[in-house]
């Protein structure tokens, strides 16, 4: 393993806890429904029961009457108020999905679109008035079965389009049916994913402001990517984005969700500017099941050849995903499916590759990227793939990885899909998974545990996460994605050190992780360093928080940052010290003599004679105490990652139930900031492995409607449902940063599907039976066995 | 049925008078009438946890109880543990370990394993993810918020059996 401790200062790779959580555990967080503004109105959505219907009339007569109704609006309100949007973009070509408006004109293409929004005093009376709305709906048929949905005698869901396919690509690198056709051992198996949502505890919601008097639109808005929200309502709103402040609160989780477009938030938005007043919307978590976007949702065939010594020599995957009525914007639904392509197969060393991916349209709640984007579905089927070929080849699975994953040694390393890897760990994270499960004794147990009729199933699976990524995913296609962030630091008169960056932290620690960078690159404890995150208004330019992005870019434009004030500083007191820069250093907030590491002045002494006294200072270059450093991935889509799953479950064949008992986890993120919150990420994204893999499915009907809604029915892992999770790590930092650190936020739901798959098959491979529809519940367990 | 109703109460020690919409639910009326925001709002029909609250010593959820059924009653919320340093081992080794990302989950979860700690709870992790297993947390995986509430269990005597 690489030592990268040895090169930046501590705190940098420190464990430390989160400066300023304490409000947390206080009850003093503020989130979006915290906030109160003055002539604030509350508004509440009435969404269509159907998944496809028209509008022939609404009649809000009633409702208007109810107490405490401002005003009903429905879609022909909001006309010359906001523009539809269409999410395509030029880098997938040819997508292409229909114009949409924030609320349904004419037509409602999902059961829960927004139809109507009533404003009122209180959110209570703005729902009593939308259950009063009447509608005269004519029930349309409902596009319901992806697998139809490209069939000539399919009706098309929207006739401008031609035809129900969103996004089609296609790979063929080698020869890969010639080389399964030639291979001794062939599987083929089709897999299914369900949808699943993402269920952040707090859900969607915002303020928008708008002022008539300035003209001036403030939107507080529970997000990761305020910039981003701040063009896209400038393009919309028609609004100019100078005018246009976004205000992030804290946030209760968000998994992808809060990056995307919403009908009912873009509606809100409307309506302030309409009524030139505050209006705050909050999601209710019944309306968030068929309002928030869904992800997932594959079929996907692949076939697999492999020599009888354990060489795979082909793959073949063909992805069938369904994302809803429309591309979401504005990243458009073809992410996940190209991530299906270009990721599958793409941990190990084979020329011989070939990927469909198909994107069509439904009449169900719109699908797009959310943590994971793809990737979980690229490894589960590519792990699956190669424990049912190891499996059928009487190979053991860990063998048969070793004996085919990219070596580490063959870096850089160009992968069939195209990808550059610059330098990864497939091979010894494997090893260092099967050391710290103790894969052989585990082995032995699990045999030895079968004679008494106990079925322990072991799965493992190897992982590669695009991290960070480069305008080459979103922004060269159009969207208004910046893939670049800046960060701002200042010293403060005090001698404190202020931060301003674009990214936000909805609790995965990137306000900590950034403020141990600073800490270390200006030599400053880190109770010194205050940051702001997640204010259009206050921070420099940046993309926000998605796709592992936090510390690899927004760490590398803060150590920038940091270092260029560090030298600003120790030029500043050279000259106040008649010293060489060269000869002092600055360590938790005091300018040394190299020398004799005598201490000369604080920086608290600095910041005063800086801010108050600096008249005359004879300093070349009049180097200034503020300073700012930036930075941008531009010659790969990501930083790509990598690491290894081990998963131990036990199945009990009699109720058809997999209790999962424990995880393993090796992850190499490049240089780990702080190791307790990298472990963390794993262990939160394993839980999401976990709640995909075993419980989480929604399920809709043939007419469209979804069946489990509530939280009730929408299974999540509880504590009792999670095992302990072991968490080890590999260190090959990114060479093309100083800071040497990738992302780690997706990494445990992209491997461990493909982990805890495989245990569930090797549970029951002792009854000769296999399964590949997720989640792995107790009736499909059951079906399998052929009990049910 | 929407004439308001006269309630007293005392929230966090201080003593409250109020007049509720018969339909307002607790945790509503501690966030929206008395301003005490730390109480969350996940789900609204009782699933997640994240709006617990004590009442009369024992923990509801704030999304199941009417206001008006406070009436006459003693409620502490997060913000009143947080206060009385009751807890304040707990919400140390909760930072400490990082057993809370977003902090949505995290009152509750606070509330919850107070609970836990003062009805006897041991610092069997078994038992510990039995007992919260009321209270969702969509970001850690639970394993950190089990290792903050055995640590706590163990520095008050009660290792496990």
């Amino acid at each position: 393993m690489t030592d990268v401790s040895e090169t930046l200062a501590a705190p940098i790779g420190v464990s430390v806890p989160r400066p300023g959580i304490e409000r947390f555990t206080a009850g003093r967080g503020r989130y979006i429904d915290d906030l109160l503004l003055p002539r604030m109105a509350h508004i509440a959505f009435l969404r269509s029961p159907y998944a496809h219907a028209r509008i022939k009339s609404i009649d809000s007569a009633a409702a208007a009457a109810l107490p405490g109704v401002i005003r009903i609006f429905t879609a022909g309100d909001l006309e010359g108020v906001v523009t539809p949007w269409e999410a395509v973009i030029s880098n997938l070509p040819g997508i292409k999905s229909a114009p949409q408006f924030p609320m349904a004109k004419e037509r409602a293409t999902w059961q829960g679109e927004v139809v109507a929004a009533v404003v009122a005093q209180s959110r209570a009376q703005a729902e009593d008035a939308a259950d009063a709305i009447a509608v005269d709906w004519e029930e349309l048929p409902p596009l319901t079965d992806m697998v139809t949905a490209l069939d000539p005698a399919t009706p098309v869901l929207h006739p401008d389009l031609g035809d129900n396919l969103c996004f089609r690509m296609d790979i063929d690198a080698g020869d890969a049916p010639g080389r399964i056709a030639g291979a001794d051992i062939v599987v083929e198996e089709s897999f299914r994913i369900h949808r699943q949502t993402v269920v952040p505890l707090e859900p969607r919601g915002l303020i928008a402001d708008f002022n008539p008097g300035d003209g001036i639109l403030t939107v507080h808005h529970s997000s990761q990517v305020p910039h981003i929200m701040q063009a896209v309502f400038a393009r919309h709103f028609g609004v100019e984005e100078h005018r246009i402040r976004v205000i992030v609160p804290d946030v209760g989780g968000s998994f992808g969700l809060k990056i995307h477009v919403f009908g009912d938030e873009m509606t809100t938005i409307a309506v302030s500017k309409i009524l030139g007043r505050p209006i705050k919307f909050i999601a209710d978590r019944l309306e968030s099941f068929t309002g928030d976007v869904h992800c997932r949702d594959h079929i996907v065939k692949a076939k697999i050849g492999m020599m009888s010594d354990g060489r795979i020599v082909g793959l073949e995957v063909d992805d069938l995903t369904g994302i809803g009525p429309y591309s979401v914007y504005p990243r458009s639904s073809g992410v996940e499916a190209m991530l299906v392509a270009i990721f599958s197969g793409s941990t190990y060393d084979l020329k011989d590759y070939k990927a469909t991916a198909r994107v069509v349209f439904q009449n169900k709640a719109p699908m797009c990227q959310l943590r994971g984007v793809g990737m979980p579905i690229a490894c589960s089927v590519t792990e699956g793939m190669v424990d049912l070929v190891a499996r059928k080849g009487g190979l053991d699975p860990v063998e048969v990885r070793r004996k085919n994953l990219i070596p580490d040694d063959a870096y850089p390393y160009e992968t069939a899909a195209g990808m550059p890897f610059e330098g990864l760990s497939f091979q010894s994270s494997l090893e260092e998974l099967v050391r710290i499960m103790d894969y052989d004794a585990l082995c032995k147990e699990r045999d030895a545990k079968r004679e008494q009729d106990i079925y322990l199933g072991i799965g493992v699976s190897i992982y590669c996460e695009g991290t960070s990524p480069s305008p080459l995913v979103y922004g060269v296609g159009g969207a208004p994605i910046t893939a670049q962030d800046a960060c701002t630091v200042k010293l403060e008169p005090s001698g404190a050190v202020s931060a301003a960056v674009g990214v936000t932290d909805q609790g995965q620690g990137a306000a900590a992780i950034l403020t141990q960078i600073i800490a270390s690159a200006v030599g400053v404890p880190m109770d010194s360093v205050s940051m702001t995150l997640g204010d259009t208004g206050r921070t420099p330019y940046g993309g926000g928080t998605w796709a592992s992005r936090a510390t690899g870019i927004a760490g590398e434009a803060a150590l920038r940052a940091g270092r260029t004030l560090r030298e600003n500083l120790l030029k500043i007191a050279g000259a106040l010290l008649q010293l060489s820069p060269d000869d002092l250093d600055i360590r938790e907030g005091e300018i040394l003599q190299r020398s004799d590491g005598s201490v000369r002045m604080t920086l608290a002494e600095l910041g005063r004679i800086v801010h108050f006294q600096g008249t005359g200072l004879p300093i070349e270059g009049d180097p200034g105490v503020v300073a700012t450093g930036h930075f941008s991935l531009r010659d790969a889509m990501f930083m790509y990652t990598n690491g290894a799953i081990g998963s131990l479950v036990q199945l009990d064949p009699d109720t058809g139930f997999i209790k999962p008992l424990k995880l393993w986890a090796v992850d190499d993120c490049g240089r780990p900031i702080n190791p307790m919150l990298v472990d963390e990420q794993l262990r939160g994204g394993l839980a999401n492995a976990v709640g995909c893999s075993l419980f989480e499915e929604l399920s809709y009907d043939d007419d469209g409607q979804l069946q489990n809604g509530t939280l009730v029915d929408y299974l999540l892992p509880m504590a009792g449902e999670m095992p302990d999770m072991e968490i080890a790590h590999m260190a090959t930092p990114t060479k093309k940063s100083f800071l040497g650190a990738k992302g780690v936020g997706e990494a445990g739901i992209i491997g461990g599907p493909g982990a805890i798959l495989n245990a569930v098959n090797d549970a029951l491979s002792p009854f000769g039976v296999h399964v590949t529809e997720q989640p792995y519940t107790p009736e499909r367990i059951l079906a399998a066995l052929g009990r049910v | 049925m929407t004439t308001p109703i006269s309630i007293s109460l005392t929230v966090n020690g201080e003593r409250v008078e109020a007049q509720v919409s018969p339909r307002i639910n607790l945790v509503d009326f501690i966030r929206h009438q008395i301003g005490l925001t730390g109480s969350h709002v996940g789900c609204e029909h009782g699933v997640c946890g994240a709006c617990t609250i004590r009442v009369d010593g024992a923990i509801v959820r704030g999304c199941l109880m009417l206001a008006a059924q406070a009436d006459g009653t003693d409620v502490t919320t997060i913000e009143g543990l947080s206060d009385s340093g009751d807890a304040a081992d707990l919400q140390a080794a909760f930072v400490a370990r990082n057993a809370l990302q977003c902090g949505f989950c995290t009152p509750g979860m606070l509330l919850t394993a107070t609970e836990y700690l003062e009805s006897g709870g041991t610092a069997d992790r078994d038992s510990i993810r039995e007992f919260i297993s009321g209270n969702y947390c969509r970001c850690t995986g639970y394993q950190a918020i089990v290792d903050a509430i055995e640590q706590v269990a163990s520095q008050r005597g009660r290792p496990s059996k």
